[in-house]
């Protein structure tokens, strides 16, 4: 067989699964289960988006989900009883996803100078201002609701099709959390496509050489502030854009669901799974939102077990996420699929 | 006025503590320059650890003044925390020193979550208050209020200030700090032990967090699980501010800050015409941050390095 021809086969094999997966996981573990699948989706597109800003142009982010905060409430706004107002998903993702963009710019204009931890500082401290601003302006003017949220948010509804029901199709009987899987799945893949054309492209070695020297990749003629710029607000255009979706996935949002904890959570999936290299970034996103929720199994073994749970799965959870991103940096720091080019910087030192 | 004199005693009382902790920051910073990002948490263990014995000694109907026992709540979390900031320094820092940057920043950021959980595990959730064991009295000055809390907050804070000024300046370790931030490989040749230095740097700050946790507890009358992340975040601005590596500027940039955030909150709502109030007293430490960063990366005190900003 030739390698071309098993490359195909693995595609097919990849497609066919990917597709009988939602089906599988409803029959086998639940409808909550598919749920999970549609919010690793998401991660994945958000950590995608992170890589284009910390994997490519080597940009310490650590107030990222700021920009995927401006996209879901910018959704639930514009399409939830809070304003009256129900405007349509085509109109509204966009509008999301480029207002996330011109705070990506926002963020990055003023930022310019700023390198490595002090970059990471900043940002941190945009995001939880974000954040504050969020959990504060429903007075005097009600603008966001402030801590409770945004409740009641339309679901996606495609030319009348809701993603938000069960529907018949062909004989099958799909789920709403099926229907966001594979919705999902097709802008997931989308933005995956877009990224792997982004890194071969001018742009993208442009951002490398930034990555790699400033001062060496600004004598080449590279304008360091347009690209720069543009790595910020591509990176927060698909921050919106997830959640723009996010919000009318959920359903209900609140500032609760954007603070620093999201933030450095996805950037450690792109960091576990190997960053700049994009299935290693897809494999630490769907890593991270998966082993999370299989540890709350940890309650029924310990009941097996000792007889009783000892400590509650809840709380469990933070503490093995961080002895594991601790043992991961000391015993494997490029990641679990490295890049090529990352593989060798360790090397080096 | 009277109102301009109670927030400036307000905030310097609480800049105090930001400075204390921002000392801990600077020091580590200026040696590895890694951002340590665990350090609020042991801030948080130390309070957490003196209300543990506190607590402990008042339940045992111990019968000593409230004072005495508060300091021996005290010296009990010194030393814990002190352990606690070798420990992590050995087991989650060391191991990297010759890594990239950003291994040892999210091990920092893996060390804090940890540190977070397991005082959760062992304190619950909830908060924990401190017992009204210090004198409750308050005087008058310039027609605002000061208690004594406030008072036992400000004289601890600057004696260990002065005491680490002169710890850094004067004596033979101090030398060996200064020469090993200026260069690990030249302080080498010099016959300074590098491991040792920054183990002893980490002991001291911690040592320091410890009091800056008890204080802070104190002050507000609670303690959480959670009080170190914010706290840390806003000593790690106060450091940022003064020009981080720089003693004398953690201590400025946290008494500044601890000014900055209550004449913030106070005044905001009359600047803003009621636009903004005063839960956005938060803000005003990364506010900050960001404007000093744009407009002098290097801080106040602190002199501009190429390879930082």
């Amino acid at each position: 067989m030739t390698a071309r021809k098993s490359a195909w086969l693995t595609f097919v094999a990849l497609a066919i699964g990917l597709a009988l997966l939602p089906f599988l996981v409803e029959a086998g573990l639940g409808r909550s289960w598919v749920r999970i699948m549609d919010l690793a989706l998401l991660y994945v597109m958000l950590a995608v988006g992170l890589n284009i800003v910390v994997g490519y142009a080597g940009l310490l982010d650590l107030g990222y989900i700021a920009f995927y905060a401006v996209g879901a409430y910018c959704y639930a706004l514009l399409a939830s009883p809070h304003f009256g107002l129900h405007l349509p998903f085509w109109l509204l993702l966009p509008m999301g996803a480029a207002l996330a963009g011109l705070f990506g710019l926002l963020l990055g204009a003023p930022t310019l100078r700023l390198r490595g931890d002090y970059l990471a500082i900043v940002t941190l401290g945009f995001g939880e201002i974000i954040r504050i601003f969020l959990n504060n302006l429903n007075a005097p003017f009600n603008l966001t609701n402030g801590p409770q949220g945004v409740n009641l948010i339309d679901p996606i509804r495609i030319a009348g099709f809701s993603l938000g029901k069960t529907h018949h199709i062909l004989g099958f009987t799909v789920s709403s959390p099926q229907l966001y899987y594979y919705f999902f799945l097709i802008l997931t893949l989308v933005a995956i496509f877009v990224a792997l054309r982004l890194q071969d492209s001018r742009i993208g070695r442009a951002w490398a050489a930034i990555r790699e020297d400033e001062l060496a990749a600004q004598a080449s003629g590279i304008n360091l502030r347009n690209t720069k710029l543009l790595a910020f607000a591509m990176g927060a255009t698909f921050g919106g854009l997830a959640g723009g979706l996010f919000a009318g996935f959920q359903g209900f949002i609140s500032p609760e669901s954007f603070n620093l904890m999201e933030s450095i959570m996805i950037l450690c999936m792109i960091v576990l799974g190997g960053m700049g290299n994009i299935p290693g970034v897809v494999l630490g996103a769907v890593m991270l939102t998966v082993l999370p929720e299989a540890l709350r199994y940890v309650g029924d073994l310990q009941r097996s077990l000792l007889g009783h749970v000892v400590v509650a799965p809840d709380d469990l959870r933070m503490l093995m996420f961080g002895f594991a991103l601790i043992l991961m940096m000391l015993f494997r720091p490029a990641g679990l699929l490295p890049s090529r080019q990352r593989k060798n910087e360790f090397k080096h030192d | 006025m009277d109102i301009l004199v109670q927030q400036l005693i307000n905030g310097l009382v609480l800049g105090s503590v930001y400075a204390l902790v921002a000392l801990g920051y600077t020091m580590v910073y200026g040696i590895l320059e890694l951002i340590n990002f665990a350090h609020g948490e042991v801030t948080m263990f130390g309070a957490m650890i003196a209300l543990a014995v506190i607590s402990a000694l008042m339940g045992a109907g111990v019968d000593l003044p409230g004072v005495v026992i508060a300091l021996l709540g005290l010296l009990t979390a010194i030393p814990a925390c002190m352990l606690l900031g070798y420990g992590i320094e050995r087991l989650a820092y060391r191991p990297l020193r010759n890594a990239p940057r950003l291994a040892p920043l999210i091990t920092a950021i893996g060390v804090s979550i940890v540190l977070q959980n397991i005082a959760m595990l062992i304190w619950g959730r909830q908060y924990i208050s401190f017992p009204p064991i210090l004198p409750q009295g308050h005087h008058n000055l310039l027609g605002a209020r000061i208690t004594d809390v406030q008072i036992l907050i400000l004289i601890t804070s600057v004696v260990l200030m002065i005491a680490l000024t002169l710890l850094v300046k004067r004596t033979q370790l101090g030398r060996a700090m200064r020469a090993t931030a200026q260069s690990p490989q030249l302080a080498g040749l010099m016959g300074v032990n590098a491991n040792h230095v920054i183990s002893l740097t980490f002991i001291i700050g911690s040592g320091i967090a410890a009091v800056a946790g008890v204080l802070v507890s104190a002050y507000y009358g609670l303690a959480h699980y959670y009080m170190g992340f914010l706290l840390g975040l806003k000593a790690f601005s106060a450091a940022v501010l003064g020009g981080i590596g720089n003693l004398a500027g953690a201590m400025l940039g946290g008494l500044l800050l601890g000014v900055i955030e209550s004449l913030g909150a106070g005044y905001i709502g009359d600047i803003t015409g009621g636009f903004l109030g005063s839960n956005y007293q938060d803000v005003f430490a990364f506010f900050v941050l960001i404007v000093v960063l744009i407009v002098r990366p290097s801080g106040l005190l602190g002199q501009a390095s190429h390879d930082r900003a």
